[in-house]
C-alpha cells in the first residue's frame, strides 16, 4: 500500500494515460514554453493547460487549493519582475510559471504514485549498467514512509518529553533529543534489515 | 547446533564476555543475567551481527562472522522494541518484504503472508497500517516476517519485556511451540518453565548453565 | 588510549554493514519529512512559526557526512516528486521543483554532500567553528543551484539574485541552530560516524 498521497482518483484520459508517457508529454512541454518567448503563444499554452484541470474533473476544491498557492507566488514574482525588469518580461515569466506548475501539479493530481514507481524502475533500467539499482525504489518508498511513521511516534514523544520539563520554546532542547533517538532508531533498524537478509542485496 | 568456543568479546577497553564455551544442542534455550551482563552481544553472535573479538561462533558447523550471510539465511532474529523491526507500511507487505530475494511471484508472495499472518492471529491486518498495530501485535508481526524465512534457529532478544503479562505468555508459548530452535533472551524468569536449558551470565561468563528451576535458583541467589 | 585506532566504538559494534547504511540514509530521509509534518516551532515569542524543513539537508550532512547525508535527501526529494506530501505545508509533486523555489530544493542534495564533506574532515568530532563554516558552505551551494535555477525563469541572473535576497536572514539563522545542534549531537553521540572511515573487516 503505497498511499495516494496527492492523487486523485479518477477515470480520465489524463488518468488513463500510462505514467511514462505523461511525464514525456511534461519534459516535451518544459523544453516548449522555454524557446517560446511569444506572450501570446504562453498565453494560449497556459490555457490549453487549464483546460486540463476540468478534463481531468479535478475537484473545484483542489483547484481552488491550487489558485491560492499560485496567486501570492505569481504576484510576487510579477510584481518584482515588473519593478526591475518591465511589463513584458514580467508578463513572459508569469505565464512560463502558470504552465510549469499547473502541468506538473495536474500530473501530479492525475498520476498514482504506484504507477510512477513502476515506471521509474522501469525507465531507468539501462541504468543498471552503472550499479544503479532502480528496481530498488519501490522497497525504498515503502522504507522510507514506514520511518516517517516512526520517527513522528518519535517526534511527539519527544515534545511530550519536553513539555514535562516545560522547555517549549526552545528549539534545541527539542532538536537535540530527537535528533539522538532518530539515529537510535536508524540503529536498530539497521539490525532488523540486516537480520532479514538486506545486506547481501 | 550452537558452539561458542572461548568467546570473548571487549567494546574498546571494556570487556563484556569472557572465556564463554557452549555448545547449545536443545530445543529451547534461554540467556538470562543481570543488566549489562552480556546477553545481547552473546545473542548477536549468532547470527553474526557483532563479531567476537576472541575466540569462535558455529553455527551448524558455519562461522557468522565468516559467512553472515549463509548464517542469516538460518538463523532468525526478533528483537525487543517492535517498533523498529517493522520496516514496510503494513503488515503485509513487511512480511512479503522478507521474501523478496526468493523469487516468487508478487501474487505467492502475498499469498504467503496473509497465511502466516493468519496462523499468528494477524488474518485481515494485511493493509492494516503496521504502526498503528497494538505492541503485542507489532511484536507478533515481527515474528511473522522472521518465520516466513523458514529459519531453523530463532534468536530472541527480550521480545517480551514491552509487552503485557498476558501478551507475554502467549508469545513466549508461541515459541514454545515452533519447530525451530529457540534461544530467549530475558528478565520474565517465570516464563521459563518449559524450557530445556538456561544459561545464566554474569558479568560476561557464565554463571550456571543447567535446568530452568535450579539455574534460575542460582541465579536469584546471586542477584539478592 | 594507546590503540586509539582499535578502540571506536564504531568498530567493534556496527561493522558496516551495508543494511546499517542504507537504515541511516531511509531514516533521515524520513527525519526531514517529519520535519515538515512537524508544525512550525514558535521561537522566542515570534508571531509566525519557523519552517524547520530546510535545516533537514544541513543536518543530513552535518551528521551522517557526505555520502549518506546527499544520498538521505536524494530519497527525501524522490518521495516529494513522486507526488507524496512530504514537503512542509502538505506540498509535493514535479510542480515544487518547477516553481521559484524548485532549484533551491535540488540544491539541497549539493548543500548535504558539501556539509558532509567538510565535517568529516573534522577528527575525532567535529566542533562548533568546522559545523558553523561547513554550514555557511552548504547554504552557499544551495543559493549556487537555487539562483541560476530561478534564472532561467525570469532570464536575468542579476534580478533572480536580488529576489533570492528575501530568505538571506532566515537561513542565516538557521545555520547557526544547525551547528550548535548538530554539535551537541555529535558531542552525546561519539558514534556518530560523520568521519570514521571505518576499518575494514579484519
Ligand atoms: N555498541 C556498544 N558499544 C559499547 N559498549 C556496548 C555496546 N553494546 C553493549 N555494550 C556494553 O557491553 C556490556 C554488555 O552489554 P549487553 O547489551 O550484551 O548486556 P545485556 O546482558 O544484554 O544487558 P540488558 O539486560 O540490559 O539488555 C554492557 O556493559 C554495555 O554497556
Ligand atoms: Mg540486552
Amino acid at each position: 500500500m503505497t498511499p495516494l498521497g496527492l492523487y486523485q482518483p479518477g477515470t480520465s484520459v489524463l488518468h488513463r494515460a500510462a505514467a511514462g508517457h505523461k511525464f514525456l508529454a511534461l519534459l516535451a512541454l518544459a523544453v516548449l514554453i522555454f524557446v517560446v518567448h511569444s506572450p501570446v503563444w504562453l498565453g494560449v499554452t497556459a490555457l490549453a493547460v487549464t483546460l486540463g484541470y476540468p478534463v481531468a474533473r479535478v475537484s473545484p476544491r483542489r483547484c481552488l487549493q491550487l489558485v491560492r498557492l499560485l496567486v501570492p507566488v505569481l504576484g510576487l514574482v510579477f510584481a518584482a519582475q515588473w519593478w526591475l525588469v518591465g511589463f513584458d518580461s514580467a508578463a513572459v515569466v508569469c505565464l512560463r510559471l502558470l504552465v510549469t506548475l499547473g502541468a506538473a501539479n495536474l500530473f501530479t493530481l492525475t498520476t498514482r504514485v504506484d504507477d510512477l514507481v513502476t515506471a521509474v524502475e522501469r525507465g531507468l533500467r539501462p541504468t543498471r549498467r552503472f550499479g544503479v539499482r532502480p528496481e530498488r525504489l519501490g522497497l525504498l518508498v515503502g522504507l522510507t514512509l514506514q520511518a516517517v511513521a516512526a520517527l513522528s511516534m518519535i517526534a511527539g514523544q519527544t515534545r511530550e518529553a519536553q513539555r514535562a520539563r516545560s522547555a517549549e520554546r526552545s528549539l534545541p532542547a527539542f532538536a537535540v533529543p530527537f535528533l539522538i533517538r532518530t539515529l537510535r532508531h536508524a540503529d536498530e533498524l539497521g539490525e532488523a534489515l540486516a537480520a532479514r537478509g538486506v545486506d547481501d542485496d | 547446533m550452537i558452539e561458542f568456543e572461548g568467546i570473548g568479546h571487549r567494546y574498546g577497553e571494556h570487556a563484556v564476555l569472557d572465556d564463554v564455551t557452549l555448545r547449545l544442542t536443545e530445543q529451547r534455550v534461554a540467556f538470562v543475567g543481570a543488566n549489562g551482563s552480556g546477553k545481547s552481544t552473546l545473542a548477536r553472535m549468532i547470527n553474526g551481527l557483532v563479531h567476537p573479538t576472541g575466540g569462535r561462533v558455529l553455527v551448524d558447523g558455519v562461522d557468522p562472522a565468516r559467512q553472515g550471510r549463509a548464517v542469516r539465511n538460518r538463523v532468525g532474529f526478533v528483537f525487543t522494541n517492535p517498533d523498529s523491526q517493522i520496516v514496510m507500511p503494513t503488515a503485509g507487505e513487511d512480511v512479503a518484504f522478507s521474501l523478496r530475494k526468493k523469487g516468487l511471484s508478487r501474487a505467492e508472495r502475498e499469498r504467503r503472508a496473509s497465511g502466516m499472518l493468519a496462523r499468528y492471529g494477524l488474518a485481515g491486518y494485511e493493509e492494516h497500517p503496521a504502526h498503528q498495530l497494538s505492541g503485542g501485535q507489532k511484536q507478533l508481526l515481527a515474528l511473522c516476517s522472521m518465520l516466513v524465512l523458514e529459519p531453523d534457529v530463532l534468536v530472541c532478544d527480550e521480545p517480551t519485556t514491552l509487552l503485557d503479562l498476558r501478551n507475554k505468555r502467549r508469545f513466549v508459548e508461541l515459541l514454545e511451540q515452533l519447530p525451530q530452535q529457540i534461544v530467549l533472551v530475558t528478565h520474565d524468569l517465570d516464563l521459563l518453565g518449559n524450557f530445556d536449558r538456561v544459561v545464566v551470565l554474569d558479568e560476561g561468563r557464565v554463571a550456571a548453565d543447567d535446568l530452568p528451576e535450579p539455574a534460575l535458583e542460582h541465579y536469584r541467589k546471586l542477584i539478592s | 588510549m594507546s590503540e586509539a585506532r582499535n578502540t571506536s566504538i564504531s568498530q567493534s559494534s556496527g561493522r558496516a554493514l551495508p543494511a546499517a547504511d542504507l537504515a541511516r540514509t531511509v531514516v533521515f530521509a524520513a527525519f526531514i519529512a517529519v520535519l515538515g509534518l512537524f508544525p512550525g516551532f514558535y521561537l522566542g515569542g515570534a508571531a509566525v512559526p519557523i519552517v524547520l524543513q530546510n535545516t533537514g539537508p544541513l543536518l543530513a550532512g552535518s551528521i551522517l557526512g557526505a555520502r549518506r547525508g546527499g544520498a538521505a535527501v536524494l530519497l527525501f526529494l524522490a518521495l516529494v516528486a513522486l507526488g507524496l506530501p512530504l514537503l512542509s505545508g502538505g506540498r509535493g509533486g514535479l510542480a515544487v521543483f518547477a516553481g521559484p523555489s524548485g532549484g533551491f530544493l535540488i540544491g539541497y542534495v549539493f548543500s548535504a554532500v558539501v556539509v558532509g564533506l567538510i565535517v568529516q574532515r573534522a577528527t575525532p568530532r567535529p566542533g562548533l567553528l568546522v559545523l558553523l563554516l561547513a554550514n555557511v558552505a552548504g547554504v552557499a551551494v544551495d543559493y549556487l543551484v537555487g539562483i541560476p535555477y530561478w534564472a532561467a525563469f525570469t532570464g536575468d541572473l542579476r534580478v533572480a539574485a536580488i529576489q533570492s535576497l528575501v530568505f538571506v536572514p532566515g537561513d542565516a539563522a538557521k545555520l547557526v541552530l544547525v551547528s550548535l545542534v548538530a554539535a551537541a549531537v555529535h558531542r552525546a553521540v561519539p558514534t556518530v560516524p560523520a568521519a570514521s572511515p571505518r576499518t575494514a573487516e579484519d
